[in-house]
């Protein structure tokens, strides 16, 4: 008897799982814990998936699954011609959630998309350091700061941004998490009662779920929000129950105490593609991994040995020992889930005895070289000390000596961008915005010398080309120019490509409606549960 | 026994800045810089990174970091994490009763078990049932719990489906936390099955924890009771015609104790070690995995704050079994 009650304790979330006659509960195993609720204060996607992937809207988003850009909160906008002023047309009629701790009594308009961006933007903002130690990552990250001159309020509906140079990416920073629109009203009434820091514990958004309650580190729990713009969600109630091990997991899913795994092991993956009771859909991550030669030190400046090396790189045999599967080679420096991906361009091909003799030729012989193989693991790059010996395996047979070094993660960050550093580093990129420029202007631009250009490469025609897609704004001219900038980065080959992740989500076969999201997040909304 | 209090106080004096002192400098002694962290891949200007670590004081010379710290303590204030920027002492608090819980379950289980298997272990010596506790305990001291954690997962959740895999509380439940005990709040919100699914889901993890207590407290009960079996008075006792049971039970065992309570308080470190993996494996929301995560970030107010706390709480615990030896050995108070 006693241990019937057990079972049937601990298969009563199954249960409720399934009761759905009255209300669909969606049960999401999600990796981590939330760092707060106020995506602007932070850079991580666990915290994303949290708040604003749920919680909040942005005056533009990314269309599910893509990254294009599609109106949010702003039903439509335009750009001055001379690229300085966007103006936002705001939608009529967005509520803000209404909780137990918050009633709003108007609905979205200009006054909340101006108090979201100054209170990032304006050091004299009250709500620039409303809580200890708060900075706006993600803001300053992307350079708004020198970008972004003001916010201005024309009327309740309408909201012009004023640049300080015309920016073309501007318009997919304004679709990031930390341009998610907070609510003013709210914002008012916690610095009417002192308790600012509120706003990142308890949020207030327009989104379609409406935050109930967070157990630190175990659950967090969301309603959905009846009046959202886009209609109700499907789901009533959505779950986050936090499981941080990959294998703990995969249990839960198996058990059916969660409908959804956010990262299931590689291991896992053949298990439970066998399983009847699963699916697991996939996509090429919004990431690059890649070995950044220092080509301001010879003789890795001649981009032929550069290339040489490349050519001796069996990216095959990194996919399937360091990826396992989970993972697709790279032919340029931005995935394909970017537009302006250029297909057309031809891989190098693997042939270490061609690449033995450019070696010869261009007169290197008996070459040692350093690889930093990074400490951490990465979407990008799983096992980068795995990597660097497959790397080390693949140069000596082309008479390559190479010795792998590695250094504390924050040091390895800071002593990789020193232009005089020994040796090619292996790090990648995971993408911020969907847009082409933040991956090529800030990982081979000019300006990232000495920084995030970590093969320290300033090429004077790739640059005329990224700085002039900057500044235009006909998506067409653009596609062309960054496809134009990818050959002549194949062409000089300052990095060896390595590999784009593969995300793979596991679920249970009665969750119906998700969309990988290209940037790694999970939304819910648009998810059901077949009966 | 008035000075023996006196002295075991006063010794928590220097042991206090003692650990006030190695858990500040820890977090400072591991390699890597907590504003560089934050910012990843991604990077920032040197400019930002001087303004950064302005802000968070970490400009200064570390002499005037650790007064802060010290002299914050005094008032309660042991800083806001890096991370979530909460005070810290607010979330050590969230999640210390959690692991609280934890940890006395498992030691009760541990005690229970291991004194019971030690001291039948001990009469039988050199039977099949000795040979097999000793064995299983040397098999359980090694076992590596991440990989004991996963196993108990695999075969009682996955396979024989008796208990939950991992949480503290089924999801159907909802009640906001009282005490912080699970056990307690599930009994005061009255809701139906709640203390069940509660105590289901405590099985596994108290099972993966007390596992290496176990272990030892079992292995320490046998050799201190073959000691004290061995000795005069108990043959006296048993010449006497006592009965086995108090011969083992009263005379003996009284004795056999004061290695195992202390083995018991030495055993608190254990268990918050082990915390660490059993509650990363169980989705336990405890300190263990908080202090974990705060170390590789390097959350250094979460990490500092955290040392402190949990070495006053080993403190308080070693003390108290200080005590408890006393009462249980007199030789101890006077000496």
């Amino acid at each position: 008897m006693r241990s019937t009650k057990l079972i049937l304790s601990a298969f009563a979330v199954s249960a409720m799982m399934t009761a759905t006659a009255s209300a669909t509960t969606f049960v999401y195993c999600s990796e981590g814990s939330p760092e707060g609720f106020d995506p602007a204060l932070y850079t991580a996607g666990t915290t994303f998936d949290a708040s604003s992937k749920n919680v909040y809207n942005r005056l533009v988003e990314f269309e599910p699954g893509t990254t294009n850009i599609i109106p949010g909160l702003a039903e439509s906008w335009s750009v001055s011609d001379d690229g300085l002023e966007y103006t936002f047309n705001l939608r009529d009629g967005v509520k803000f959630h209404t909780t137990g701790y918050f009633t709003p009594t108007r609905d979205m308009n200009a006054d909340d998309v101006v108090y979201t961006f100054k209170r990032q933007l304006d050091k004299t903002h009250p709500w620039h350091e409303y809580t200890a130690g708060s900075a706006w990552e993600y803001f300053d990250g992307m350079s708004m700061p020198d970008l972004l001159k003001d916010v201005v309020k024309v009327n309740d509906n309408t909201v012009k941004f004023v640049l300080n140079r015309p920016e073309a990416p501007m318009i997919a920073n304004l679709g990031m998490d930390f341009a998610s629109i907070m609510s003013k009203e709210y914002a008012d009434q916690l610095a009417a009662s002192g308790s600012m820091e509120d706003m990142n514990q308890k949020p207030i958004g327009t989104g379609p779920f409406k935050f109930q309650d967070y157990q630190k580190d175990a659950v967090i729990r969301y309603e959905a929000h009846e009046p959202f713009w886009r209609g109700k969600a499907a789901i009533d109630n959505l779950i986050f129950a936090i499981t941080p091990d990959a294998s703990v997991r995969h249990q839960r899913l198996l058990a059916g105490e969660c409908h959804f795994n956010s990262y299931p092991n590689p291991a896992d993956l053949d298990a439970i593609r066998a399983d009847a009771n699963l699916k697991l859909p996939e996509q090429e991550g919004l990431n690059v991994g890649y070995l950044a030669y220092n080509t301001k030190v010879a003789p890795f400046d001649n981009p032929k040995v550069r290339k040489a090396l490349n050519m001796a790189i069996d990216k095959q045999g990194i996919l399937d020992a360091v990826f396992q599967g989970a993972g697709k080679a790279a032919k340029n420096p931005i995935p394909p889930t970017i537009w302006s991906y250029n297909e057309n361009i031809e891989d190098d091909a693997f042939d270490p005895a061609a690449a033995k003799q450019m070696l010869a030729d261009e007169g290197v012989s008996d070459l040692n070289m350093k690889i930093w193989a990074m400490p951490v693991q990465r979407p990008y790059n799983p096992n980068a000390r795995r990597m660097a010996e497959l790397l080390q395996a693949d140069f000596k047979e082309v008479g390559v000596d190479v010795e792998i070094v590695s250094y504390e993660w924050g040091e390895y960050l800071k002593r990789s961008k020193e232009e005089d550093r020994d040796g090619a580093v292996l790090l990648g990129w995971t993408g911020d915005n969907g847009d082409p420029d933040n991956f090529l202007a800030v990982l081979l631009g000019c300006d990232g010398v000495g920084g995030s250009n970590r093969a320290q490469w300033c090429n004077e025609e790739f640059e005329a080309l990224i700085q002039k897609a900057k500044v235009v704004s006909d998506p067409a001219e653009r596609t062309a120019l960054y496809e134009q900038a990818q050959e002549v980065f194949k062409r000089e080959a300052p990095w060896a490509t390595i590999a784009h992740s593969v995300v793979h989500k596991a679920m249970r076969n009665n969750v119906e409606g998700f969309v990988i999201d290209p940037f790694g997040g999970h939304s819910f909304y648009g998810v059901d549960l077949k009966q | 026994m008035f000075y023996y209090l006196l002295r075991r106080f006063g010794l928590l004096i220097p042991t206090f800045f003692g650990v006030t002192i190695a858990s500040f400098a820890f977090i400072r002694l591991l390699p890597g810089d907590p504003v560089l962290l934050m910012a990843g891949e991604r990077g920032l200007t040197p400019e930002r990174h001087a303004e950064l670590l302005k802000k968070f004081g970490y400009d200064r010379p570390i002499w005037e970091q650790y007064l802060d710290y010290f002299f914050g303590l005094f008032q309660g204030d042991l800083g806001n994490s890096l991370i979530t920027k909460k005070p810290v002492l607010e979330e050590f608090f969230t999640l210390f009763p959690a692991t609280i819980e934890l940890s006395l379950c498992a030691i009760i289980f541990a005690m229970i078990l291991g004194i019971t298997a030690g001291i039948v272990a001990a009469v039988k010596r050199g039977s099949w049932f000795d040979q097999g506790v000793m064995g299983t305990a040397l098999v359980g001291y090694s076992m590596p719990i991440f990989w004991w954690g996963l196993l108990l997962i695999i075969l009682f959740s996955g396979i024989l489906k008796w208990t939950p895999v991992s949480g503290r509380i089924s999801l159907i439940y909802f009640f906001p936390p009282v005490t912080g005990f699970m056990l307690i709040d599930s009994l005061l919100s009255g809701q139906k099955g709640a203390f069940s699914s509660a105590v289901s889901h405590l099985i596994l993890p108290t099972i993966v924890l007390g596992t290496i207590p176990l272990a030892v407290i079992a292995r320490q009960t046998r050799s201190a009771m073959l000691e004290v079996l061995g000795e005069d008075y108990v043959r006296t006792a048993r010449a006497k015609g006592l009965s086995p049971r108090r011969v083992v039970g009263i005379h003996a065992l009284r004795n056999a104790l004061i290695p195992v309570v202390t083995t018991i308080g030495l055993q608190v470190g254990v268990l918050l070690t082990g915390a660490i993996l059993t509650e990363t494996i169980f989705s336990w929301p405890g300190i263990g995995k908080w202090m974990l995560d705060s170390i590789f970030r390097r959350d250094y107010p979460s990490v500092q704050g955290g040392l402190l706390l949990i070495g006053l709480f080993v403190m308080i615990v070693n003390l108290i079994v200080d005590l408890l030896y006393g009462l249980v050995n007199p030789k101890i108070r006077h000496t």
